[in-house]
């Protein structure tokens, strides 16, 4: 086990499954020359060459059309985005096309495509630098979709997602980038999707935490214990798509209460889907509503209060369990 | 129309026997296909939008004839004729606008979504503009590679607005990728005319700021179709920068089938209409002693026969079955199942899923049912 950053381990992968396959390539905006806006990507220029790792214009949709046509002829592209708001210019090439071209051409070509952003709030980057937005692409037939929280995870699934044959929506996110972790030193080690971590063992509730949420979620479940004598299960989904709803719902029948927090909005987002699941799937298990704890239902604000209010904090989560359990 | 063409690369000579008599028989089947594809429209079995290429011929074959067997095509949703002419079953682009099992794309794509890997007919594609970045990405895999492959990427005059447009031409001459860009100009963008839609009108100029230089043809002609677009592959290929192509020409149906037309005049229609590509280079094979007119009734005698084929072989195809609905949206590896999409799910299903019944032959769209009738066409008999 080596301890390093999110982003190193990040930066670990790409290289790693550079050296490993020759048609790995990556295209980005500044991910080469200035080494990636978080930096993300340094040093692989200067050890892969510019046939491989290319700086590109501002011309999203561009790119990553470009990595969905170089997908369909044998290469394995991996698109940078700066953030993951400017994914939606390039929404086009990823919805209508990255998604849909091995179903809408009747299987004859697959797509092995990764488009990785980082999202998130808490850098006052106001509202077109912040947003949280795994629920836009979950909502989509035809996409991956990954949200790594830790170190380990982080590396573990963009191997999976490089290596994979199908097209990767890769969240990553801003606070994470200078979070530390231990990660495998084995050069194979990968993260399948479709796995949930369970962050957490507990018994009286569970808490399923989305891309950052489930560090917050880990510490609210801490907290729980020490001073509510609440024992949460925290689960980490770490994959939307696939989506491991099984270990969730084996969590849920035993907690018989669920909590789930995310950093996006609250209609239509992640939580909403999965409250539907499990309803669907477990509502004779529960005997609480389940909660929802989520951003706050407006464009990311500037203003360092107002933006600390509009996306979910330890307190919220807590409130959020004390009432699920009708101690609030 | 003459000013528009004084600046292509002049008329050569026709090319030898075979090959001119080739390129006719195709251009003759790409017309006749059309020209059923409309009819079964109006009988309604084929569903949607269909986009005709009547009048576009030359172009297509001009163009398409310039390629190697290797090189990537790649058009619009009007793309019928650019699969036919790479050589794809006539019977199977049939089969594919009937959405029948045995099309191209087994029924998924319908007209706009044509797709041939084998022909390297890398789709016909629904989004105006969505085609240029991933013909840019065909040419970036083949230098990557190594691979002496070029690629030509079809569409229309209304795409040239796009943001994708400016945006791939930058990209392409900034990455020396081997790529032809072609812009059918039929002179209209649906029903908006290219004077209304475009600041710029010689639309072959429209690379230039981007650094792609362009050149013109006269896309009525067979032969300068394919003698700009020959010389455009090769600076592609062989200079590795890319080329904007602008071929002139017409639609002589409208945008779609849903089309009144009333942004054009009869007059004008019946113009281009005398320039008609068939006719034009029909007589020219016979003035030259390639064809008698016996011969050249046999091609369309043989055009249409492969057509009624076409259309038998449809008609006999059957409906994807409901088990078909979930197939290849992904490519099932090494990754755990779990919920992909609504049945790909655990192996085990949850409570719900069990009870959809997706298997049950008395869904409304079953084989039996569809044998006989779609949902639409159910619909369009009610309209009646």
């Amino acid at each position: 086990m080596a301890v390093m950053r999110y982003r190193e381990a990040l930066n670990a992968a790409l290289r790693e499954e550079m050296a490993r396959d020759p048609n790995v390539l990556l295209m980005g905006e500044d991910i080469g020359v200035f080494n990636g806006a978080f930096k993300v990507t340094a040093g692989l220029l200067e050890e892969f060459g510019e046939k491989r790792v290319r700086d590109t214009p501002i011309s999203e949709n561009t790119i990553v059309g470009m990595g969905v046509g170089a997908a369909m002829t044998g290469l394995r592209p991996v698109v940078e985005l700066m953030t993951i708001n400017f994914s939606l210019l390039a929404m086009d090439q990823i919805v209508n096309h990255a998604a849909t071209i091995r179903y809408m051409f009747g299987g004859q070509v697959k797509v092995p495509l990764v488009v990785r952003m980082p999202q998130g709030a808490g850098h006052q980057l106001g509202p077109t630098h912040s947003h949280s937005w795994e629920a836009l692409f979950l909502h989509v037939p035809g996409l991956l979709v990954a949200v790594p929280t830790t170190a380990a995870d982080a590396k573990g699934l963009l191997k999976s997602a490089i290596r994979d044959d199908n097209p990767v929506v890769f969240i990553e996110h801003e606070y994470l980038y200078g979070q530390r972790g231990e990660v495998p030193d084995d050069d194979d080690f990968t993260v399948r999707f479709g796995e949930a971590a369970i962050r957490r063992e507990g018994t009286d509730v569970t808490i399923v935490g989305i891309s950052r949420m489930a560090l917050t979620a880990a510490r609210a479940a801490r907290t729980l214990s020490d001073k509510h004598g609440i024992e949460a299960e925290v689960i980490d989904p770490r994959t939307l798509r696939p989506l491991d709803l099984d270990t969730i719902l084996e969590s849920v029948r035993k907690t018989n209460r669920c909590v789930i927090v995310e950093e996006g909005w609250p209609h239509g987002g992640v939580g909403a889907n999965l409250a539907a699941l499990i309803t669907e799937q477990a509502f004779d298990e529960l005997d609480a509503p389940i909660e929802r704890v989520t951003g706050a239902d407006v464009p990311m604000p500037y203003s360092k209060p107002l933006e600390q209010i509009a996306f979910p904090h330890e307190q919220q989560i807590i409130d959020a369990v004390l009432h699920s359990v009708g101690e609030r | 129309m003459a000013e528009h063409v004084a600046d292509t690369a002049g008329h050569a000579g026709l090319p030898a026997a075979d090959v001119a008599r080739e390129w006719l028989e195709t251009m003759t089947l790409i017309r006749r296909f059309e020209e059923r594809a409309g009819e079964m429209y109006a009988k309604a079995k084929v569903g949607g939008f269909l986009h005709l290429a009547i009048g576009e011929e030359a172009t297509i074959v001009g163009s398409t004839r310039a390629l190697r067997d290797a090189d990537y095509l790649i058009s619009t949703y009007r793309s019928h004729g650019h699969t036919l002419a790479r050589g794809s079953d006539p019977n199977r682009v049939m089969a594919e606008l009937f959405g029948r099992v045995d099309g191209l794309c087994k029924g998924r794509g319908g007209s706009m979504h044509m797709f041939d890997l084998e022909k390297r007919f890398m789709g016909g594609y629904g989004i105006v503009g969505g085609n240029l970045p991933i013909a840019a990405g065909f040419a970036l895999a083949s230098d990557y590679l190594g691979l002496d492959e070029a690629t030509l990427c079809q569409f229309g005059d209304g795409a040239s607005n796009q943001g994708t447009f400016g945006e791939t031409m930058n990209l392409a001459a900034l990455w020396s990728l081997p790529v032809v860009f072609m812009i059918t100009n039929n002179r209209f963008g649906m029903g908006t005319a290219l004077e209304r839609h475009s600041a710029m009108t010689d639309l072959l100029r429209k690379g230039e700021g981007f650094g792609v230089p362009g050149m013109r043809c006269d896309g009525m002609d067979v032969i300068d179709t394919y003698n700009v677009t020959s010389e455009a592959l090769r600076i592609a290929r062989e200079e590795r920068r890319p080329v904007l192509v602008e071929a002139l020409t017409y639609r002589f149906r409208g945008h779609s089938m849903a089309d009144p037309e009333e942004y054009r005049t009869k007059e004008q229609v019946d113009e281009w209409r005398k320039r008609d590509p068939l006719v034009v280079f029909g007589d020219q094979l016979v003035a030259a002693g390639i064809l008698d007119d016996a011969a050249r009734a046999q091609v369309d005698h043989d055009a249409i026969a492969r057509v009624d084929a076409a259309v038998a072989f449809a008609d006999a195809s059957p409906h994807p079955g409901p088990n078909a609905l979930y197939d290849d949206i992904y490519v099932l590896g090494d990754q755990v199942r779990g919920w992909y999409s609504v049945d790909e799910r655990t192996p085990t299903p949850h409570r719900g899923e069990d009870e959809r019944g997706m298997d049950r032959a008395d869904l409304p769209f079953s084989d039996e049912h569809a044998a006989t009738q779609t949902p639409s066409d159910a619909a369009r008999a009610d309209a009646d």
